[in-house]
């Protein structure tokens, strides 16, 4: 059971930055398709910084060093879709995928690439093994094995709700999103409020992968890439009406389910069931399938968003 | 007032877009404190000008002045401090955001970027007093009626101190009784020292509410005149450049038999859980024109998507010259006797990157005439075409083989009436067929209709435009919130009783609610 808190914790954790990545983006006016790339970023450069530091580095310093490279990649990636759809007005929909390909494809070669460069050619796996950085994560409450990331995610979901509702710049935000020729009638520069957005995706989303792959892991295979999880945060988002508050409960309602898959050995009732272990893996994706098949009719995205915005067009 | 004493002027402005002069050398000088109309057809120009004055569009040439002095204006921030703001005629307003979040957007109070609403509110409510703007700021803008947007986007101007004031075209969405109100505000707005430019094509207004008048046509600038001194005529001949017949010339109605009836008709709404069309029954007999009338947004739109399938219909029944055409398909209603001329003609009249000649018999393609074992007959396609463009007087740049997008908004409706009317047909439905053309446009397509009910037959107009509804229809039909709310004859009635019926103040006798 304990062990059942602690992966819907993680995964929690990471579709709740992950989603709120999305929200900042679309409510920008931008959709964001591309999350699951930007993941795959962030948690490469977390990953490979946690490799190259030295091992006498401190806790704190590796905690700080990862979270900054992963959150810088993250947003570095980002740009790709900002300068693409904001710049060159390219259909959204169509570089978040691009960007979703290149992502997992350019780890594999980088992560190649930088191994066989420290092993003198031995060693041209695409994994990283960082079982220091992953103890170095690791809070200890009692019985209950947490991760820093978790103090983390909680910490800036609280300061993303409070600066979406409470801020000036979220309000200018929003009115992009949904109505961009109104916040430039009133002078607000709508290319810096979506670059703003999207920059805020590739931040959230960074950190979403490097927690993906560090909170429970101290090795990653990079050619598998996030399996999906990007994908499972888009849903998250949806369900969560594009809302901080809401995509938090169903942040914590969908990594029940994915941690299930996890940990259904462990938990005695669940392994009386003899369900096979397969049917476990595929329950996020199927719940996230319902739910939005029955929720979408009702859900209200951005109005603007997905379409760029053009300031001479008449 | 000093006769000198200019707030803003706009100095020989010449504003281009591709392959076209939208401003050429215009001249526009708006004195402190008065209301200043700028006259003109769709097209002509006004609304540009005003892009221009406020920011949106940077002109090719010309200076702006304000109080004597030039200034540069690249940006709606340089307008607003300069107290220049606008009430556009597509309001500018987030449909998701309350009252008082649209108002203080772009000027928001704020404490180290947190928002400081109270300040705000507190403002707002003063300056809705002091001008009798009453709104509710914790409202969405979703829930509030269209007058009371409008209020919102006075009150965002006033929020910001601003001192010249420009509406566009502020009536179009309005019912007579809003538009009393409008002018009693703006007049009491000038009498503060606010100064009003005022865009508008409907001469009632401007007789009413400006003091001077500039008028402009096909970009170019005719003149300014006071419009205490200048008839209505003269003002349209201004406008237009020639003479123009105000009224549509018909003989009465001699209806026959009926062609179309509806009973109990229910369209279900998108946007709410309600119905959008209620229990709506009518008919439509060869011969008439029956118009309805009403407010955007109260059911129309449904109304003619359920009698041409382009939406479903969840109770009641349509009978077509006695036929139960209820549950039949779109083609079948096309094939069957029914004409549209749909209210968005980009979305629904035409492919917009197909040929003239393709758009032409976009019903009809599969027809023996037009195609033998699915080949298409190009040549027969073309000279039907052609026929209708001559027939009509649709013009094209490379005749039958242009690209409909490229054609005027004018030559693209004008392509639509000619195919609907040239279709065999009982029943013609024209929903807001003048919307956005010039005034030879208008008449023309008005005759056309006139016409078509001499010829025999049935045809149920839905507009916006009251002076069409009046001046067009043999019955007139209000719809209020999905229902018919009453029936007047255009002889008898007058505006202000089809305001009264279009804001649901009024209901004829059995159909209270």
């Amino acid at each position: 059971m304990i062990l059942l808190i602690q992966y819907t914790l993680i995964f929690a954790a990471v579709l709740i930055l992950v989603a709120l990545g999305g929200m900042f983006s679309e409510r920008s006016g931008i959709i964001n398709l591309g999350l699951e790339g930007i993941m795959v970023f962030g948690g490469m450069a977390g990953a490979m910084v946690m490799v190259l530091l030295p091992s006498d580095a401190s806790k704190a310093t590796i905690i700080i060093l990862t979270l900054i490279a992963a959150s810088a990649a993250g947003m570095i990636s980002s740009l790709f879709i900002a300068v693409a759809c904001i710049n060159f007005k390219a259909d959204q929909t169509l570089i978040g995928t691009a960007l979703n390909m290149l992502a997992t494809a350019a780890a594999t070669v980088i992560v190649k690439a930088f191994n066989t460069a420290r092993s003198d050619g031995t060693d041209f796996s695409a994994k990283l093994d960082y079982v220091k950085g992953h103890k170095a994560f690791l809070l200890h409450i009692g019985e209950l094995e947490i991760s820093w990331f978790i103090i983390l995610a909680v910490v800036l979901l609280v300061c993303a709700i409070v600066f979406f509702y409470k801020t000036k710049f979220a309000l200018r935000l929003r009115a992009c999103g949904e109505h961009p020729q109104a916040a430039d009638s009133v002078g607000i520069n709508v290319y810096a409020m979506r670059y703003a957005g999207v920059l805020l995706s590739g931040f959230f989303g960074g950190l979403g992968g490097i927690i993906y792959i560090a909170a429970a892991n101290s090795t990653w295979h990079f050619d598998y890439g996030v399996a999906g999880a990007g994908f499972l945060a888009l849903a998250v988002m949806i369900f969560g009406q594009w809302k901080p508050e809401r995509i938090a409960l169903s942040a914590v309602l969908f990594a029940v389910f994915r941690s299930l898959s996890n940990v259904n050995g462990g938990i005695d009732f669940l392994a009386k069931l003899h369900i096979p272990g397969t049917i476990y893996n595929m329950f996020p994706y199927i719940v996230s399938l319902i739910v939005l098949a029955l929720t979408s009719k009702n859900s209200r995205a951005p109005k603007a968003e997905g379409i760029p915005y053009d300031k001479g067009a008449r | 007032m000093d006769k000198d004493d200019y707030v803003i002027e706009m100095l020989h402005i010449r504003k281009e877009f591709p392959g076209i002069v939208a401003n050429d050398d215009i001249t526009l000088q708006l004195k402190r404190g008065e209301i200043h109309a700028l006259l003109g057809e769709n097209g002509a120009g006004k609304s540009t000008l005003m892009s221009v004055l406020f920011g949106l569009y940077t002109p090719e040439k010309g200076v702006i002045k304000k109080n004597g002095k030039e200034v540069k204006i690249k940006n709606p921030n340089d307008a607003t401090d300069l107290g220049i703001g606008m009430v556009h005629q597509h309001f500018m307003l987030v449909d998701i955001f309350t009252v008082l979040d649209n108002i203080i957007l772009g000027a928001e109070p704020n404490k180290f970027g947190f928002l400081t609403k109270a300040d705000a509110r507190k403002r707002v409510m003063e300056l809705s007093e002091k001008y009798n703007l009453k709104v509710d700021p914790d409202a969405k803008i979703e829930d509030i009626t269209v007058g009371m947007q409008q209020r919102v986007e006075i009150l965002k101007m006033l929020y910001r101190d601003n001192e010249v004031l420009i509406f566009d075209e502020p009536t179009a969405v309005l019912t007579p009784q809003e538009i009393d109100e409008l002018m009693k505000i703006m007049k009491e707005l000038a009498a503060e020292g606010k100064s009003i430019l005022f865009i508008t094509h409907k001469l009632n207004e401007i007789k009413e509410v400006a003091d001077r008048c500039s008028i402009l046509r096909k970009g170019k600038y005719i003149g300014t005149v006071d419009v205490k001194d200048a008839t209505k005529e003269e003002l349209s001949s201004l406008m237009v450049g020639h003479s123009v017949s105000l009224k549509v010339a018909k003989e009465d109605a001699k209806p026959t038999k009926e062609i179309l009836n509806i009973k109990n008709l229910c369209v279900r709404s998108k946007l709410h859980n309600k119905d959008a069309v209620h229990n709506v029954s009518f008919n439509v007999r060869a011969g008439e024109i029956v118009c309805i009338a009403g407010i955007d947004g109260n059911g129309q739109t449904e109304l003619v998507g359920g009698l041409t399938g382009l939406e479903n219909i969840s109770g009641g029944q349509i009978l077509l010259d006695g036929e139960d055409i209820t549950k039949k398909s779109i083609r079948y209603k096309n094939t069957h006797g029914i004409s549209h001329v749909p209210e968005d003609r980009h979305k629904h009249g035409l492919v917009l990157d197909y040929s003239l000649e393709d758009n032409m018999v976009l019903q009809r393609y599969y027809e023996p005439k037009f195609s033998k074992a699915g080949i298409l007959k190009r040549n027969e396609i073309r000279s039907y075409s052609d026929r209708l463009a001559q027939q009509f007087d649709v013009r094209s740049g490379e005749g039958a083989k242009t690209i409909v997008r490229s054609m005027s908004g004018g030559n693209q409706q004008k392509a639509i009436v000619a195919r609907e009317m040239d279709r065999d047909h009982k029943l013609l439905i024209a929903v807001q067929p003048t919307r956005g053309l010039d005034v030879g446009a208008i008449e023309y397509i008005h005759k056309a209709i006139v016409n078509e009910r001499d010829q025999g037959s049935a045809i149920l107009l839905v507009s916006l435009e009251l002076d069409e509804v009046m001046n067009l229809s043999d019955r007139i039909l209000v719809m209020y919130e999905g229902e018919i709310v009453g029936e007047v004859d255009p002889k008898t009635t007058t505006l202000q009783e089809l305001g009264l019926y279009m804001s649901g103040a009024k209901r004829d006798a059995g159909k209270e609610a």
